[in-house]
């Protein structure tokens, strides 16, 4: 049963079976997808015509490689860009959650903190749906009333920002909350009677305790920024992010480019997931 | 006292701003607008057009209909293929290697959804890895088209949400004592006994949380069900894109959406119900 009970031969053989066929099911996608970014064929598939790095650096006419093709490049860039300003805004917000639920009370503060985990029991399409509705309402309200014409509003960059923003808080504020319930307040009372005031108190003390839990949230919430597909399919104007723009040409027809972006985005985030171990890791 | 009353609503009102205008606003909105429909020159009224709508039509609520059933049948493989991974990972396995089995797993997640589906379409499709290598091994001797069904669908979607699973499913099971196990063993209970009496009431918090998180993710998809689903096996976020982008009827859109709110919630509320488990502390 457990490793320090006596169990038979074929158990533990048929056991392992399992988990080796469950980890190749985990892995062949992607493995596969990385070893076609440098087949030397047009198509994404068998047979192995050698080994090329056309799709990376290719210049064209024939063969366009990501470095060169302009209309991924962007994407690339609008995701980054979109990423840093969610996973900034989400962390200034949800560190003031934490600090709000772990250490004010007020009334209602059951009631607030239900809100707060409402966005992750709600499909991300409906998020977008609904931000998309209210903003386009808000938009045509001030248009009629004052004549302004108020292009944030507007499916674009900002939206998406909202859109992605307004879920992605909700795990800072989990995260940090996770590591401030933990703090020793009476560090605080301590610097308090020493006569520092409670922003000296947060930026000097509570912060620095925290730094460990706002890094990893902060990488998180970049993460999924950068890959967010749902909530951002219907509040993309004409900047797409980077899934939104490799799902349109999925969608229509592949390419091995699709392969080469796919390569490089499995390398860059388990290196971030990888740093992300690292520090939880020195944490404890 | 005035600096801690000022403290306060330095935290509450960007909270509660963030809350309000991007959860509760919206999905206000979202809810008036299925409300109301626009006539031919463009007058809007409110009306529960929208929702006869969504009755009359049989493509509408058998969409529906398939989607939560669907959704509740990949939560379900789901919880079974990951539970013996995760009481491997945490009881079966040398504890020197659960850590890094541990990493493996969570290591595909973090690359974007849209990269995985695309993994599994090179794999599954006509001139696909796998028809590539049926062929060399003379299994088959025409290709054949595994995309665009239901199997591969509820397969892409249960590997998908692999992740939510297994993660809750890790940390139930390590605070499981082992030697409550042990004892049943020398008390003479069957594997069985133990399974069902010790390890699975044990892992309920885990299984809620996993299974509550799978089955929002799968009904809220959009991905999987497009790229890998065919075109009879049409999912429920596929009616609202298309009411949303290509028909332009926000209302109709918006009241589709509404009920798939309202089901989520309804399904979530009822599992909650069933376990007698309440949502804070199923998050953590």
């Amino acid at each position: 049963m457990i490793r320090t009970l006596p169990h038979s031969k074929s158990y533990s053989f048929l056991f392992k079976l399992y988990i080796v066929l469950f980890y190749i099911f985990l892995f062949a996608p992607l493995l596969i997808t990385c070893v076609l970014a440098f087949n030397n064929s047009d198509f994404p598939s068998l047979p192995w015509k050698g080994f090329s790095l056309d799709w990376f650096l290719a210049k064209g006419p024939d063969r366009v490689g990501i470095f060169y093709d302009s209309n991924n490049l962007r994407s690339i860039w609008v995701s980054i860009k979109t990423a840093l300003v969610v996973s900034f805004f989400s962390l200034v917000v949800g560190t003031m959650g934490a600090f709000l639920f772990e250490q004010e009370n007020f009334r209602f503060k059951q009631a607030l903190y239900m809100l707060t985990l409402a966005p992750l029991v709600i499909p991300g399409v409906i998020l977008g749906i609904s931000i998309l509705l209210a903003s386009n309402g808000l938009g045509v309200f001030l248009e009629n009333h004052f004549g302004w014409d108020v292009s944030l509003l507007a499916p674009g960059f900002w939206l998406v920002v909202l859109g992605q923003f307004s879920f992605i808080t909700t795990f800072v504020v989990l995260v940090v909350s996770a590591r401030l319930k933990k703090f020793d307040r009476t560090l605080e009372e301590a610097a308090l009677n020493l006569g520092a005031n409670r922003w000296q108190v947060i930026w000097h003390i509570t912060l620095r305790y925290l730094k460990p839990s706002l890094i990893g949230s902060g990488a998180v919430a970049f993460l999924m920024s950068f890959e967010n597909f749902n909530t951002t399919l219907f509040l993309v104007g004409s900047e797409p992010t980077l899934p939104i723009n490799l799902y349109l040409q999925v969608r229509d027809g592949s390419t091995p480019v699709i392969n080469a972006i796919s390569f490089l985005m499995i390398v860059f985030t388990s290196t971030l997931a990888l740093i992300n171990l690292y520090f939880s890791h020195k944490k404890e | 006292m005035a600096g801690k009353k000022l403290g306060f609503y330095v935290f509450f009102i960007p909270v509660f701003l963030w809350l309000f205008l991007l959860i509760v606003v919206p999905h206000i909105e979202l809810f008036l607008m299925s409300l109301r429909t626009e006539d031919w020159v463009g007058n809007t009224s409110w009306s529960l057009a929208n929702y006869k709508n969504f009755f009359s039509e049989p493509i509408y609520w058998l969409t529906f209909v398939r989607t939560a059933i669907y959704s509740i049948l990949v939560t379900c493989i789901t919880a079974i293929i990951a539970f013996p991974v995760a009481f491997f990972i945490t009881k079966v396995a040398n504890p020197r290697f659960s850590g890094f089995l541990a990493v493996l797993l969570l290591m595909p997640f973090w690359v974007s959804e849209l990269v995985r589906v695309y993994g599994w379409m090179i794999l599954l499709r006509e001139s696909g890895v796998i028809n590539h290598f049926l062929l060399q091994l003379g299994l088959i001797s025409k290709s054949v088209e595994m995309l665009y069904n239901d199997i591969s669908m509820v397969m892409v979607l249960v590997y998908t949400s692999m992740l939510f699973m297994v993660v809750p499913l890790l940390s139930v099971l390590e605070s499981l004592d082992d030697s409550l196990i042990e004892a049943a063993y020398d008390l003479g209970a069957s594997s069985w006994t133990i399974l069902t009496k010790i390890i699975l009431p044990h892992s309920k918090p885990g299984l809620t949380s996993g299974a509550i998180v799978v089955f929002m993710l799968t009904l809220g998809n959009y991905l999987t069900p497009n790229l890998i689903g065919g075109k009879s096996s049409l999912w429920f976020t596929e009616q609202i894109y298309t009411q949303f982008i290509a028909s332009f009827n926000w209302n109709q859109g918006a009241a589709f959406g509404f009920l798939l709110l309202a089901l989520s919630s309804l399904i979530i509320w009822i599992g909650l119900k069933l376990t007698r488990q309440n949502l804070t502390k199923v998050v953590q």
